[in-house]
């Protein structure tokens, strides 16, 4: 235990997170616009969307520093299983209290499943933006595709040029 | 993501909100430097309580604190909010005539008013349409003092000055004093009235809802109204500016912490519940109040005798009934938002949302619009396009989360 909070306090300084033992330090991460937490192990677009590439299939989500900026989510659009998704191209909405965004394809492909638990709680889009609040899973038709998103070194430094570029 | 970067999605917050000023678009005024921007007497506290800051209506204003709109649109009507509304501009008319005079501008029977108390008006142009929507106060027969909207200041300060002049020129005994010297605080919800005794010896249960009052609120001389844009029970209270943070952390410290200072997010929300316009997106320039559903607001003598601008066209609406009606609605899938269209069950096109989103208090989703005559009692079923789609809904009456204003029983 002693062990696990040490990580997660070292863990929240570093902005970074070890997905391994996710579940256990998201409740000790207070998501602030400061410390946003960037998952290790995703690929990342400068839209704010994550990749998680397993073998055959990839699962798109949106970034901590992305639900932190939009604010509580109310609803969220998402496409049809068998549908597909291009790269750089929108496939649905998330509704916060005040606005509505698109969300943009990292990769193309089909999808395979999608979240349903969205339909009821999106709030899991905030609560748990990298598991939970996962949006879809994708067959990734050009997995060349992800060679091009950023790492989370690389995605942490631009929110952080983004945000002080206001 | 896109609505532009992330930053310019908060900015989109207050593109929707700062819509009653009617500029043509430019990136100037959504994305003005801090430097740019008026700030009220509490910026500094609202920094220092961890306010987000956003640009709106040409002053930095926080849209919410640490606790998200959704939570605070809830302790609003559980506890009670706290708002800065500085930004508003109150403004005093005195002399003789004021009474006549302010009577050339607005709907309201500003003559039948009782001293003390005050109403929503709007003051109209020569085609009926909305300038502006207001509350106004009779505080004596010979002063009025009333505050509009911080998104129309000029436009009515320039059409009252213009009025006042050619009034005053054939003799009218007139003038007016702009409150700049004093902030504008609303504090609503339960515990507003319970708070608010504490820092004042007048007795607040014999102010009822719509009266007003000059009185000594934490030692300063501030002018209180009961009431407010929530549908709650509440007051707006004119304070000197020097005094305006010690009385915002009075009330704070007398709430032990349960009334929470209170963004212009959560404050569109409640509104919205509360079924009350927005101006630049409810009511605007080219609708009338009869249509806006106002009616009650134009004094009974007044529809008889006119004597206001555009008096014509309001009293023949009233004679023949409006063409469009504002009316509330529910629906499912994702918040109808403003300029979604309303159609029929049968895809024709009745009518337009101008505001609309997710209630906190209701949990679903609440719009308003206008619809054709004819298509606007309750119960009718619609269908609203959001991007493309259309999403079942129903016209329903407002207020969607009943008000609680104080009245004597």
């Amino acid at each position: 235990m002693a062990l696990r909070m040490w990580a997660s306090s070292t863990a929240n300084a570093l902005k970074l997170s070890s997905s391994a033992s996710k579940s256990h330090l998201l409740p000790a991460f207070s998501i602030s616009r400061c410390f946003s937490s960037v998952l290790e192990g995703l690929k990342y677009a400068n839209s704010h969307e994550w990749v998680k590439h397993e073998g055959s299939v990839a699962t798109i989500g949106i970034s901590d520093h992305a639900q932190d900026h939009l604010g509580e989510v109310v609803f969220v659009e998402l496409p049809e299983e068998k549908s597909s998704v291009s790269k750089e191209k929108n496939f649905g909405a998330v509704e916060s209290v005040k606005a509505t965004s698109e969300i943009i394809s990292p990769i193309s492909g089909e999808v395979i499943e999608v979240n349903t638990k969205l339909a009821d709680s999106p709030g899991l889009i905030n609560s748990s933006p990298y598991e939970e609040g996962w949006m879809i899973k994708v067959k990734p038709s050009n997995p060349a595709e992800l060679e091009s998103l950023m790492g989370p070194k690389e995605y942490t430094k631009f929110c952080e040029e983004e945000d002080a570029a206001h | 993501m896109r609505g532009g970067s992330l930053w310019q999605l908060g900015q989109s917050i207050t593109r929707r909100l700062a819509q009653s000023d009617k500029k043509p678009l430019s990136p100037r005024r959504y994305f003005a430097s801090g430097a740019d921007l008026k700030k009220t007497a509490l910026y500094d506290f609202h920094v220092a309580h961890g306010g987000k800051m956003v640009p709106f209506a040409g002053w930095s204003m926080p849209i919410q604190y640490k606790d998200s709109i959704i939570d605070s649109t809830v302790n609003c009507r559980v506890n009670g909010s706290l708002f800065d509304v500085a930004h508003m501009c109150g403004l005093s008319l005195k002399g003789k005539d004021c009474v006549p005079f302010l009577e050339t501008l607005v709907v309201a029977d500003v003559a039948g008013l009782a001293p003390g108390t005050g109403s929503l008006t709007v003051f109209t142009n020569e085609k009926g349409g909305a300038i502006d929507d207001s509350v106004i106060t009779k505080v004596t027969d010979e002063h009025i003092y009333l505050v509009v909207n911080a998104g129309c200041r000029d436009k009515d300060l320039a059409h009252i000055e213009e009025h006042m002049k050619a009034f005053k020129s054939k003799g009218g005994d007139v003038s007016w004093h702009i409150h700049d010297e004093r902030s504008l605080l609303a504090l609503q919800g339960p515990l507003a009235a319970p708070v608010l005794q504490h820092l004042t010896k007048e007795d607040l249960s014999k102010l009822y809802f719509g009266q007003f009052q000059i009185l000594d609120i934490n030692g300063s001389t501030c002018f209180l109204t009961r009431t407010g844009y929530t549908g709650e029970d509440g007051f707006e209270i004119s304070v000197p500016s020097e005094h305006a943070v010690d009385l915002a952390k009075a009330i704070l410290e007398k709430s032990e912490g349960k009334v929470r200072l209170t963004g212009l997010g959560a404050r569109d929300s409640l509104r919205l519940e509360a079924g009350l316009c927005l101006y630049g997106n409810d009511m605007e320039q080219h609708i009338t109040p009869v249509e806006a559903g106002l009616t009650w607001a134009i004094g009974k003598r007044r529809r008889a005798d006119g004597g206001f601008l555009g008096a014509d066209v309001i009293l023949k609406q009233l004679q023949d009934g409006p063409t469009i009606r504002r009316v509330g609605f529910f629906s499912s899938g994702p918040p109808a938002r403003s300029h979604s269209e309303v159609h029929d069950e049968n895809g024709n096109k009745i009518g337009e949302i101008t505001s609309g989103g997710f209630s906190p208090n209701l949990k679903k989703n609440v719009a308003m619009g206008y619809v054709k005559s004819g298509q606007h009692k309750n119960g009718t079923k619609v269908k609203i396009l959001v991007r493309g789609k259309p999403y079942e809904g129903n016209i329903t009456k407002m207020p969607f989360v009943a008000t609680k204003y104080y009245k004597p029983s």
